[in-house]
């Protein structure tokens, strides 16, 4: 591309040629180097064990209908009920922690992304995202290999010294959680691989023009995620080796009866796994930020507020671990110092918030499918903060502590706000990514049955918890069995929206009508690409605008999508002249 | 952003042509060669967090248990320890020399550089497998498997304490301190095998002639990569072999 001009080729009847057909072999895409590939690689893979978490979560609340029988001889799959609901509950949490909701965002949509928000034509390092790809899919397989071996029933957490040899297990349980070590410990050098590489295109292919607050706030939030991912992950790394060595060798680091300490595997553990809940959470803020903005139409409100409560979230987040031990038997004066950091979190979180409620204030609102989701992220996400603070004081914490009040709590944070966000920046760049606009009208019923599912699921599971129903329980008493009941029809819904989904987004790829380049009129720089893009990212470079400059677009009716206006691009720069 | 070479020559003549080792996505070498730094370094980071988890362990122990770290530190051979300090400094001196040759074209002494950081890692390896060696044969192992007979006690440790036996030191739990001195010393040679394995990589692509003034990335990162290695033994030397 010489010269920097390349006219779209497309009216001439020959298909134009993307980043998705240009080579077409299935070899192509094992060994490609392209972010966008490698993303959708990603996509369909964290989708795939979304729905496999998915499986489980309906497995489990299905056995909490009535609480499982007592009888032996009412097992399943060659387990009695209780074996079958503590496998399904392990499942579900490690295989939703550290396939879906960890890589999800960032290594999906963040890839494909990023490098276009920065106009660049990939990320810095193409190989280590090829890796950190197949890392994934290794750990995906040891996990596959924990399903088959079957075992695993120690909780997501995998404590010791329940887990490593300790309690009275059989052989496939011994061998399920050396596969769990190993899944966990290699998806975590995938993690590390996708923030090493954020962070260094972020730094060093931004263009000359664009300065760091003239970047999209999902760009701050996949580099304040990229920090995390890169300080915390290798603590679970050396964690889960320890755990494995400890595990078949007994060496005596992890387990009492060999003089090592199992609190001590809890500070290592929570040290990643408290920070790894903003893993989560940071690229789902990023993701709201874009959607408020775009389907308010309006700039959004706060920007520097947005972007540094990103960072400082990142780095609250490495000093309060301790709250996940309250009753675990650290010090009374480690326990309140915990608390109060904790209550720190609370501060950006908030700032968020208001941001994006005040962008919405006189904006006009557009209910797209994805600005549904972006609403239902506020509302629960306001939820799962504000329950958020009753538990990090200390008294509430000893009450509630281990009981549905947690769960209820942090799925308000990690399905209410991750999985919704997931599901609306997929619906929000699925016309950038697949060329092809998905069905408007199933997708506003998917987003209400997501919102109304997960509303019955959840929100009876905060009375079960201060009425004192204990977590990972496969029985509960009489008095509960309205909140189960209800709970479980919340999790049928929210089940059969995402299938839903599934289906039309599968359809939409055959028979989607075509997507124009910018069917949002969105202002960030992705936008300006082709949908979907060339293998080159942009064939002409793109124009500076600013992310959140909408008045620069303006709707054209015959490809119902937006357009740079004529005298943006004829006084715009390009990227490529700014220096 | 670049959009070609084309647009390049036409506004500064002086520019060189898009070099063949310049990847597409980047501007220039320049970028192409910090882009892999900054990532090299994050990495780094990444590997001190990766053993700060020993660390922590290390001091955890060392603060419920002093007495039987005491008595454990005599189990370790201070004079191997140093010999390996050495061999390790040499090495990082040959390895830091190497990127020097890198960048100046000097391809014997890239050869011979690289070379030699690779024989120092060698020999590392060696010292270690005699002193692992030993203590496997006597007993001196992790968690409950600690079974080593008075007699076979350090003189130094017997010297100092003579009524101390195998059984008093496997009562008081000193197989920890072993689970933790062959994990930290067991993950730092893991690393120093990496790197052997690197040096070779390096030392292949120097004889085929891929480094050159512009382009000598791969020669730079690894060399950082081994100082950490290095840099890591220069605190585990001292806590496990020096402190009584």
């Amino acid at each position: 591309m010489a010269g920097g001009v390349v006219e779209k080729p497309a009216a001439h009847g020959k298909p134009r040629k993307h980043y998705l057909n240009h080579v077409r072999t299935f070899g192509s895409w094992l060994v490609t180097l392209d972010h966008k590939r490698i993303a959708m690689m990603y996509l369909a893979a964290v989708s795939f064990s979304l729905l496999l978490g998915g499986v489980f979560a309906i497995s489990l609340r299905t056995v909490l209908w009535n609480g499982a029988p007592a009888l032996p001889e009412d097992g399943i799959l060659g387990a009695t009920m209780e074996q079958f609901y503590n496998r399904m509950f392990t499942l579900h949490g490690a295989v939703m922690v550290f396939l879906f909701i960890i890589p999800g965002i960032p290594a999906a949509l963040g890839n494909f992304i990023l490098p276009m928000q920065l106009g660049t034509k990939d990320l810095a390092l193409p190989r280590v995202n090829l890796l950190s790809w197949y890392l994934y899919v290794m750990g995906l397989c040891f996990f596959v290999a924990v399903l088959v071996f079957g075992g695993l029933d120690t909780g997501w957490t995998l404590y010791p010294p329940y887990s490593m040899g300790g309690g009275s297990q059989g052989q496939h349980v011994w061998m399920s959680l050396i596969f769990a070590y190993m899944a966990v410990f290699i998806l975590g050098f995938s993690s590390i691989l996708t923030g090493l590489n954020f962070i260094v295109t972020i730094h060093k292919l931004r263009p000359p023009g664009m300065g760091m607050y003239d970047m999209p706030l999902f760009l701050w939030a996949l580099y304040a995620t990229s920090l995390i991912q890169v300080l915390a992950t290798p603590v679970i790394g050396i964690t889960l080796g320890l755990s494995l060595i400890e595990h078949m060798f007994h060496v005596g680091i992890f387990l009492p009866e060999y003089g090592g300490d199992p609190v001590m595997y809890q500070h290592f553990f929570w040290f990643y796994s408290h920070p790894a809940v903003y893993i989560m959470i940071l690229p789902a803020m990023g993701v709201q930020s874009e959607i408020m903005g775009t389907f308010t139409r309006k700039h959004i409100f706060g920007y520097k507020a947005i972007a540094w409560s990103s960072i400082a979230i990142a780095a609250i987040g490495f000093i309060v671990w301790g709250h996940h031990m309250f009753v675990s038997g650290q010090s009374p004066t480690a326990g309140i110092i915990f608390s109060f950091l904790t209550y720190l979190v609370a501060i950006p979180s908030a700032i968020k918030v208001f941001n994006w409620v005040a962008t919405m204030y006189k904006g006009s609102i557009d209910l797209k499918t994805p600005m549904i989701y972006g609403l239902n992220f506020i509302y629960l996400f306001g939820i799962g903060g504000l329950t958020g603070l009753f538990l990090a004081s200390i008294s509430n914490n000893v009450h509630l502590h281990d009981t549905y009040f947690v769960i209820a709590h942090f799925h308000m944070v990690m399905v209410g706000s991750t999985v919704n966000a997931f599901l609306g920046g997929v619906h929000y760049w699925w016309p950038k990514m697949t060329g092809r606009m998905y069905n408007e009208t199933l997708g506003r019923i998917g987003a209400l049955l997501v919102f109304i599912g997960f509303n019955l699921a959840f929100m009876p599971q905060f009375v079960a918890g201060t009425r004192g129903m204990p977590r990972r329980y496969a029985n509960y008493l009489d008095e509960f069995t309205v909140f189960n009941q209800a709970s479980t029809i919340g999790a049928y819904i929210l089940g059969s929206g995402i299938g839903l989904q599934v289906i039309y987004l599968i359809h939409s790829l055959f028979k989607g009508r075509k997507a124009p380049d910018n069917p949002w009129g969105a202002a960030s720089l992705e936008w300006q690409s082709e949908s979907p893009p060339d293998f080159h990212n942009f064939t002409k470079p793109p124009i500076v605008t600013g992310a959140y400059d909408y008045e620069n677009w303006e709707y054209e009716s015959e490809e119902a999508g937006w357009r740079l206006k004529q005298e943006v691009i004829d006084t715009g720069k390009t990227l490529s002249k700014v220096h | 952003m670049s959009t070609g070479v084309a647009d390049h020559e036409t506004k500064h003549d002086t520019l060189p042509a898009r070099p063949p080792e310049l990847a597409m996505h980047f501007d220039n070498m320049h970028q192409q060669f910090h882009s892999g730094k900054l990532g090299m370094w994050l990495f780094l980071g990444q590997e001190l967090l990766f053993f700060c988890g020993l660390f922590t362990a290390y001091a955890v122990y060392r603060g419920n248990h002093q007495e039987m770290f005491h008595y454990a530190h005599y189990f370790l051979d201070t004079k191997m320890g140093a010999a390996n300090t050495v061999v390790l400094l040499v090495s990082s001196l040959t390895a830091a020399w190497s990127v020097r040759c890198a960048m100046l074209e000097q391809r014997k002494g890239l050869l011979i550089t690289l070379a030699l950081t690779f024989i120092c890692a060698g020999a590392f390896m060696v010292v270690k497998y005699f002193e692992y060696a030993h203590k496997l044969h006597i007993g001196a192992v992790w968690g409950g498997g600690f079974h080593v007979q008075t007699a076979d006690l350090p003189p130094e440790l017997l010297a100092k304490y003579p009524e101390m036996t195998g059984e008093k030191l496997k009562d008081m739990g000193v197989g920890s301190f072993f689970a933790i001195y062959f994990c930290m010393t067991g993950l730092h040679g893991l690393h120093v095998l990496v790197g052997m394995g690197l040096y070779i990589w390096l030392f292949i692509r120097a004889l085929k002639g891929h480094f050159n003034r512009r382009w000598y990335g791969a020669v730079d990162n690894v060399a950082l990569y081994w100082h950490i290695v290095d840099i890591i033994w220069i605190f585990l030397f001292p806590l496990l072999y020096l402190i009584g």
